[in-house]
């Protein structure tokens, strides 16, 4: 008996699929019309719902029945791992031609046993695309679906979720869940059927519709938080979020409801920002006149709220020397010049003595306002935090590229972060050169007021130390 | 002040962490909760469950325990002199965090890091003991990146890595003098120290493991770092050069790029102008091109312009066509492997699906334009049986036709 014997000449056979993504009842008819030799143009193949072939008889049961019986003697239908894998997800799909093409694939693999490695075939290529959407299709199942907690009636939690995928992945994507979330009970729900999970047993059912799904969770409101603080308003790419996460599933993502507001608000967020710190992008002044007017005017940091006036620096452009104090203090404040309280009297006695000649130099401080709290009648000083230093910064770097001292010489912690733009520690780098950006040579010794602070024998040490170190200042001034 | 709720600590601390550019959830052993008494699976492969309008994919609840820091870096938005609102959360409450939004199915895992409080050594213990809740009590089976601080105790690092698929310590910085500069309290050798020690633990623990099946995993995942670029003046070469450098001493999985950008309340001392974000784009890139083309960080190094940077406009790989074009075109039909992973435009899988087809018959123009995404760009770097570029390679404006047109940006 030959194959032949049982495939009447020119008939079309329609066969009709049970399930839209049943692989196994494909494959069990395909390899019976592969032994019956009946060619590809000859079968129709059918989902439920789907419209019948023209060619073919109609009726399920009447086209099934007409379908022939493979021979006995008929060779076995082989096909490469390769072919397998790729047909079990291309079968997935939603486009209602895939089951004609695999077959029509199946048929010349068994003339062509290493067809598949054509990957140029335009027939190879086209399965492997079939294969990549549905891969695609799955795994955004596995990043989009979102659970919505609901108390059961026992009191358990059950977790319900709604997708709407392109293909046919379902059933094929439960396991994923299933070990995933293997302690949880839970169900998806999809117009292409549902799947529910006890915590034992796997259930599917039949397509559901949005509305058989809860509405409403609470966490919700803490992942859409989340989300919208874990974007970065500096970086907007739109482009590469759409390709990732296309406008198609936003309906189903609480987060998704955020994005326009996001987009629109992150430019003016980013302006901020950049204003907030935009010094770079301001005109740095041409004299220390500006600059002093500038301070005047400046408000970048809230010390300048106190209702204090700005301490210009004091002295020549192109004074070989720059001194650099903390910030004015009360006597200061008043005088509206730099060094003229109690720690301004010492340092002029220091100087005298290390031979300084202190209007030579250039005299200022690392921040410009005087900064206190009031203690009963008095103002009494308060040290500039590090960010308060760092914004006076630029003041300072303006004066020093006008100025354009051989030498500078910080006084204490705070105008060393002023220069340097980091906090060292004074008695570790007391007593020899340390070069800023440019090449100038800065030197830190401590702040006058601190030896004002100390008493007896420690106040002894501590200025002869002080005058060390301003004669070693000295010293270099003459080699710079 | 009032007491924070938790969607206020959430908000700062999310905040806080954005700046961190891994969010991975790839590549660590495989597990899953059947038999077990909690939730979560790893399957290889990451999953991104949501992407934020910065193009950025969130796989993970990326959060700091807190943005507390006694350190004072200036590219940093926690650092000590920094004005921002300040949170602290408590192990539980982000124990209790990632599982609600495990279970929903928001997120891979947790990736934790923090600002320093304390002692370095205190703030490990508090990373450590979330992730040892997690595991322990909760039986939690994600996802776990844990964020280690190079100052704080082997031991203590060591129990991170017990508990975590991966970990990660930041270089920063890509120089030396970058890190010196901006980040005043770390050290560079400490952090090198401390990669080192965990590349000594990930390979102690994989060979364990095939020695005796019950060993305990030690950081599957590997671990990773990330730079920041932009923030201090190293060009393109000397980033490369320290990252296959990285790559090579501490067997990293990954080294990450942040392109500086600005911060809120932002140190005076950064610069302000912020680097381009295709030129972190163009060193993945290059990174790319180092892990899986067979190019030496030297030869990408080549790629380079005079001032030492990968040009913005064109991709290193098609850069370095354009300087080498005595090596183009390369016959698809004879070329090694080697050589037609240097065509621009063929990636890995083309190059793959070339190699297959080679067994069976020879290609034309039209085969390969099936097997790659854009033929225009392969065109003028290859030949088949119906092609050959004439002296096209010699053409003094090929840069000018293969750079992409710039495009407007449209409404959205």
């Amino acid at each position: 008996m030959t194959a032949m014997q049982n495939v009447s000449l020119g008939a079309h056979y329609a066969v009709h699929l049970p399930a839209p993504d049943d692989f196994a009842f494909w494959r069990e008819r395909a390899r019976g019309l592969l032994q019956c030799d009946v060619p590809p143009d000859r079968v129709s193949w059918i989902e439920p719902g789907g419209t019948g072939d023209l060619f073919a008889s109609e009726g399920p049961s009447r086209s099934e029945k007409r379908l022939p019986a493979p021979p006995a003697d008929a060779p076995p239908v082989r096909a490469s791992k390769r072919f397998l894998d790729l047909a079990r997800r291309a079968a997935q799909h939603s486009d209602p031609a895939r089951f004609g093409l695999l077959y029509r694939v199946l048929w010349r693999l068994q003339r062509q046993p290493r067809l598949m490695e054509d990957k140029a075939d335009p027939e190879v290529r086209r399965i492997e695309e079939l294969a990549k959407a549905v891969r695609r299709d799955a795994h955004k199942m596995h990043a989009f679906v979102r659970f919505r907690e609901v108390a059961e009636e026992d009191g358990t939690p059950h977790f319900i979720a709604w997708f709407e995928p392109d293909h046919h992945i379902v059933r094929a994507e439960a396991g994923f869940f299933m070990r995933r979330f293997a302690n949880m009970r839970w169900s998806i729900l999809t117009p292409r059927g549902s799947i529910h999970w006890d915590g034992e047993a796997m259930r599917e059912g039949p397509p559901a519709r949005r509305s058989d799904a809860s509405a409403g969770d609470p966490v919700e409101d803490l992942w859409r938080s989340y989300y919208a603080a874990i974007f970065n308003p500096a970086r907007l790419k739109v482009s590469a979020m759409l390709s990732e996460m296309p406008r198609k599933y936003w309906k189903n993502l609480p987060e998704a409801e955020l994005i326009p507001q996001l987009i629109a608000g992150a430019q003016a967020r980013e302006a901020a920002m950049v204003k907030a710190g935009a010094r770079e992008e301001r005109a740095r002044p041409a004299t220390l006149v500006e600059i002093a007017q500038g301070i005047a005017a400046c408000r970048d940091c809230p010390i300048a709220d106190c209702g204090t006036r700005a301490v210009a620096g004091e002295g020549a452009t192109g004074a070989a020397l720059m001194i650099v104090g903390e910030q004015p203090g009360d006597r200061e404040d008043v005088a509206a010049r730099p060094f003229v309280g109690p720690a301004g009297q010492l340092l002029d006695e220091h100087l005298q003595a290390a031979g300084i000649d202190r209007s030579a130099a250039y005299v200022t401080n690392a921040v410009k306002h005087f900064k206190f709290a009031w203690k009963g009648k008095h103002r009494v000083h308060q040290s500039p935090t590090a960010k308060e230093i760092d914004t006076c910064r630029w003041w300072l770097e303006s004066e020093r590229a006008l100025v354009r001292p051989r030498l500078v010489l910080a006084l204490g912690t705070s105008a060393a972060r002023g220069l340097l733009g980091r906090t060292v520690s004074v008695t570790r780098e007391r007593g020899r050169a340390i070069p800023l950006d440019d090449g100038t040579e800065l030197w830190v010794t401590v702040h006058p007021s601190y030896l004002l602070r100390l008493d007896g024998a420690a106040r002894d040490a501590q200025a002869a130390l002080f005058a060390a170190d301003l004669a070693a200042v000295r010293e270099r001034l003459r080699e710079v | 002040m009032a007491q924070q709720t938790l969607r206020q600590k959430l908000e700062i601390l999310a905040d806080a962490a954005k700046y961190d550019a891994s969010c991975a959830s790839s590549g660590t052993a495989r597990k899953n909760s059947l038999g077990g008494k909690g939730v979560g699976s790893t399957e290889g492969m990451g999953i991104c469950h949501a992407y934020a309008p910065d193009g950025r994919c969130i796989s993970l609840l990326k959060i700091l325990l807190t943005n507390h820091c006694i350190f004072d870096c200036h590219y940093c938005i926690n650092r000590k002199s920094s004005n921002v609102a300040r949170a602290r959360f408590t192990p539980q409450e982000v124990v209790d965090l990632t599982l609600s939004f495990y279970r929903r199915n928001y997120i891979e895992g947790l990736f934790l890091s923090s600002g320093i409080v304390k002692s370095a050594n205190h703030t490990m213990d508090q990373l450590v003991e979330v992730a040892r809740i997690l595991r322990e009590e909760h039986d939690f089976r994600g996802y776990i990146h844990l964020k280690t601080i190079p100052e704080a105790d082997a031991e203590i690092i060591h129990q991170a890595g017990l508990y975590a698929d991966r970990v990660s310590i930041n270089v920063e910085l890509p120089t030396d003098s970058g890190l010196t500069r901006l980040a005043p309290d770390k050290n560079a050798r400490q952090i090198e120290g401390a990669m080192g020690r965990t590349k000594a633990r990930i390979i102690e623990a994989k060979d364990e493991r095939k020695r005796f099946r019950n060993a305990p995993r030690f950081a599957p995942a590997g671990q990773s770092t990330q730079m920041i670029v932009g923030a201090d003046d190293a060009n393109d070469t000397a980033i490369i050069g320290r990252a296959s450098t990285l790559y090579t001493a501490f067997g990293l999985r990954r080294v990450y790029y942040s392109a500086f950008s600005p911060i809120p309340d932002a140190s005076a001392v950064l610069p302000l102008k912020r680097p381009p974000l295709l030129r972190e784009h163009r060193l993945y890139q290059s990174d790319w091109l180092m892990r899986f083309y067979g190019f030496a960080p030297q030869e990408v190094a080549q790629a380079a312009e005079a001032d030492g940077n990968l040009p913005l406009d064109i991709d290193p790989k098609l850069a370095w066509a354009l300087k080498f074009r005595e090596h183009f075109p390369v016959d698809v039909n004879r070329a090694p492997k080697e050589m037609l992973l240097r065509v621009p435009g063929l990636g890995t899988k083309a190059v793959a699906r070339i190699l297959a087809v080679r067994r069976h018959r020879r290609l034309r123009l039209d085969d390969v334009a099936r097997l790659t995404a854009s033929i225009a760009k392969v065109r003028p770097f290859v030949c088949t049986i119906d092609w050959r570029p004439t002296l096209l390679t010699d053409r003094a404006d090929l840069r000018g036709l293969l750079t992409p047109k710039s495009e407007q940006l449209e409404l959205f």
